[in-house]
């Protein structure tokens, strides 16, 4: 049976999901995204100041991807919500990562803000996955606001710490009916495998891609250690532990019936 | 999604689940985290293989999310009359017996009585019957009894959800009421007519009280109507259903069994000590933080040896008549809903549980 | 006049329009998102927009982002 990962109504049969920020150039990027078959895309949106000669990153993403428009600069919900909305118009789909954040230091999320971005947009017809600190009551808020997944940190952005935070998204995974991902922090491909055997629907990862001495075999190997993670997990990882059984103490008194 | 959704969804469980082999209970007792498949694995045939691992599990459970704690509680009777006709049951409307309802000053009498034990959870049970015990009847006995128990909890008809929330408002925390048979034919048979005949009404009755602001629910299957195996999955896929749907409440599951008695009834399907064992063990597997009650019906021994295997509830100083705690016996002409075998006073029972090394928990919520 | 563009002011010719604003500026319509005073403009409208003192233009496009 084929292993799908279904989101928004779409059929995503690779769990690597891509950042692509950070990259050294719009054609190392457009390698690694195919060296790794990434299905889900995620870009940014920025101002332009002037006749910008950079070439329009669209074009150096495979056609098959479905692109999330980031709302990373936002810094409460009214931004997010401009920020997709702009996304939209401006021929990104209607995939949306939400993510606020106003803490410059540590670069973690405003789970407050995304719900109510997340409520806004979600109803408004957006595919919307917010990027959240992992906390189960603010998952469920999520949830009733009408997110398609959420996106729980590995650690913070960028610091390729890997995952940290496992004991809370676990917690996730039991409790929330969609599909948990894990986002940021994910620093080498073992990271993303132990997400994926503890029961991560899907990982985002971008800058351990974009940052590493050959992007291309690095998506690589993100991809293959995302298949291997969740060829485990969905073949039951086992945890036996044999003891021997002499005696019947709890159960002895049964002997009688 | 109603519990009903549920319930007919995996309704046909040999087609829904296929085959259990040897394989699948040892399977369930490793799994971290056991599913609905595991549960129905570890209440298979198969299963009483490993019984005693089972055993082990649930009481190494059992300990790690309750402690070495036992809660008392003792049901209170209201009133009898019965518009039912249950056939296992004494308040059935067809018996001949006297029927009796207690005045909100035999409440008193009988609160103060069984306060006196030190018991601060009360269980008020009445027949279904709007027109002899209806909902402002219950609301007023609730009234009196709140100034002597810090838990109340009603096993009563099955009420709308404004129902429900006018007894929480009246002072009510918590509801008990058992599907008795989940089988839906086999309820249908059981419960032949009345208003308890709605299948579908009592079924999702536990999510109106949870939905409704009852901080306990407390459900049960009544073992023996049908094949036990089968109810008790129904049993803890409801219990599942409930604390997934409600994580702010305490859900809990009664095993009431069928026991042989003097009544024209006899037992369609026998349940075992032994299923008895299985079951709990595997409800506590599947669910680790679901409350498990044992009543008086079970014998003193059997209910002491349950104890290790995973129950978290226990009935005490138990009557089952209309005013049992303050009129004697010998002065009553009522039937009993159901035979008492643990005759054992509170305090014999707080002692036996002591000399387990076990405490007994009297009260564990206070209300403000 | 002066209008905002992407929050700086700057000097324009009175009553220009949009797709004035983009040409002079170099900018390829196919790339870019016009924010006029919050409301999204459609690229078919740029042609019949005429801007006004204090106006609010942003001009956005794609790049890389996680």
């Amino acid at each position: 049976m084929e292993d799908i990962l279904r989101i928004g109504g779409r059929e995503i049969k690779n769990r690597l999901f891509i950042g692509t920020g950070k990259f050294s150039s719009y054609n190392v990027m457009k390698l690694a995204l195919e060296a790794s078959n990434a299905e889900i895309v995620t870009v940014a949106l920025r101002r332009v100041d002037e006749a910008s000669k950079t070439e329009n990153i669209l074009d150096y993403i495979p056609k098959r991807c479905i692109l999330a428009a980031n709302t990373s600069g936002a810094r409460n919900a009214d931004e997010a919500v401009r920020i997709a909305r702009l996304a939209k118009a401006a021929g990104c789909g209607n995939w949306v990562k939400i993510e606020v954040i106003q803490d410059n230091k540590y670069l973690l999320p405003d789970n407050l803000e995304t719900v109510k971005a997340t409520e806004t947009l979600a109803k408004e017809g957006f595919i919307v996955l917010p990027y959240m600190s992992p906390d189960l009551s603010m998952a469920r808020r999520l949830v009733d606001a009408g997110a398609a997944a959420v996106m729980p940190l590995g650690s913070p952005i960028g610091s390729n710490r890997g995952f940290k935070t496992r004991e809370l998204v676990e917690i996730l995974i039991s409790e929330i009916k969609i599909p948990v991902i894990v986002d940021a922090g994910l620093g080498a491909p073992s990271s993303a495998c132990e997400c994926m055997e503890a029961g991560c629907a899907a990982v985002l990862v971008n800058t351990a891609i974009a940052i590493a001495e050959d992007p291309v075999v690095m998506a690589k190997a993100f991809s293959d250690a995302v298949k291997a993670g969740r060829m485990a997990y969905v073949s039951g990882i086992p945890r036996s532990e044999k003891n021997a059984r002499a005696s019947s103490p709890l159960t002895g008194f049964l002997r009688n019936e | 999604m109603s519990f009903y959704d549920l319930y007919s969804q995996y309704r046909d469980i040999d087609t829904a689940f296929g085959p259990i082999t040897r394989r699948d209970p040892e399977k369930a007792l490793s799994a971290k985290s056991p599913g609905i498949k595991d549960f129905l694995a570890l209440l298979s045939l198969p299963a009483e293989t490993y019984l005693e691992e089972m055993a082990v599990k649930s009481h190494k459970l059992t300990l790690q999310y309750f402690g070495k704690t036992i809660q008392l509680y003792t049901p209170l009777y209201l009133s009898n009359y019965c518009d039912n006709r249950c056939v296992y049951c004494g308040f059935n409307a067809d018996n001949k017996i006297e029927r009796k309802r207690l005045t909100p000053k035999e409440v008193e009498s009988e609160a103060k009585v069984i306060a006196a034990t030190g018991l601060q959870h009360i269980l008020v049970l009445t027949g279904e019957s709007r027109t002899q015990s209806p909902l402002s009847y219950i609301k007023e006995c609730v009234d009196v009894l709140k100034n002597y128990f810090s838990s109340i909890s009603v096993e009563i008809y099955a009420l709308t959800d404004r129902e429900y929330a006018e007894l929480v408002l009246a002072g009510a925390d918590g509801l008990t009421i058992y599907q008795e048979a989940y089988d839906k034919e086999v309820y249908k048979a059981m419960h032949p007519s009345g208003p308890k005949n709605d299948y579908r009404f009592r079924l999702d009755a536990p999510a109106r009280g949870a939905g409704s602001g009852m901080r306990n629910v407390n459900i049960g299957a009544l073992l023996g109507l049908d094949d036990w195996r089968k109810e008790v999955f129904w049993l803890g896929l409801h219990a599942k259903y409930l604390q997934d749907k409600f994580p702010d409440v305490e859900v809990g599951a009664s095993l009431p069994r069928l026991r042989p008695h003097a009544g024209h009834f006899t037992i369609p399907h026998k349940v075992s000590d032994r299923a008895m064992v299985q079951t709990i063990a595997a409800l506590r597997i599947f669910l680790p933080r679901l409350g498990i009650s044992i009543s008086t019906r079970e014998e003193a021994g059997f209910r002491e040896n349950l104890i290790s295997i995973g129950i978290t509830r226990m009935s005490a100083g138990s009557s089952t008549y209309v005013g049992g705690h303050t009129i004697p016996k010998h002065n009553t002409d009522t039937l009993p809903q159901f035979e008492i075998s643990d005759t054992r006073d509170v305090s014999g029972i707080m002692g036996m549980l002591e000399r387990k090394g076990y405490q007994p928990v009297l009260k564990d919520w206070l209300r403000i | 006049m002066v209008i905002k563009i992407n929050g700086r002011a700057e000097s324009v010719e009175k009553s220009s329009t949009i797709i004035e604003l983009v040409s002079k500026r170099g900018l390829s319509a196919e790339k870019i998102v016009i924010e006029h005073n919050l409301r999204i403009v459609p690229t078919e409208e740029w042609s019949g927009i005429a801007l006004k003192e204090n106006d609010n233009i942003e001009i956005v496009s794609f790049v890389g982002g996680g």
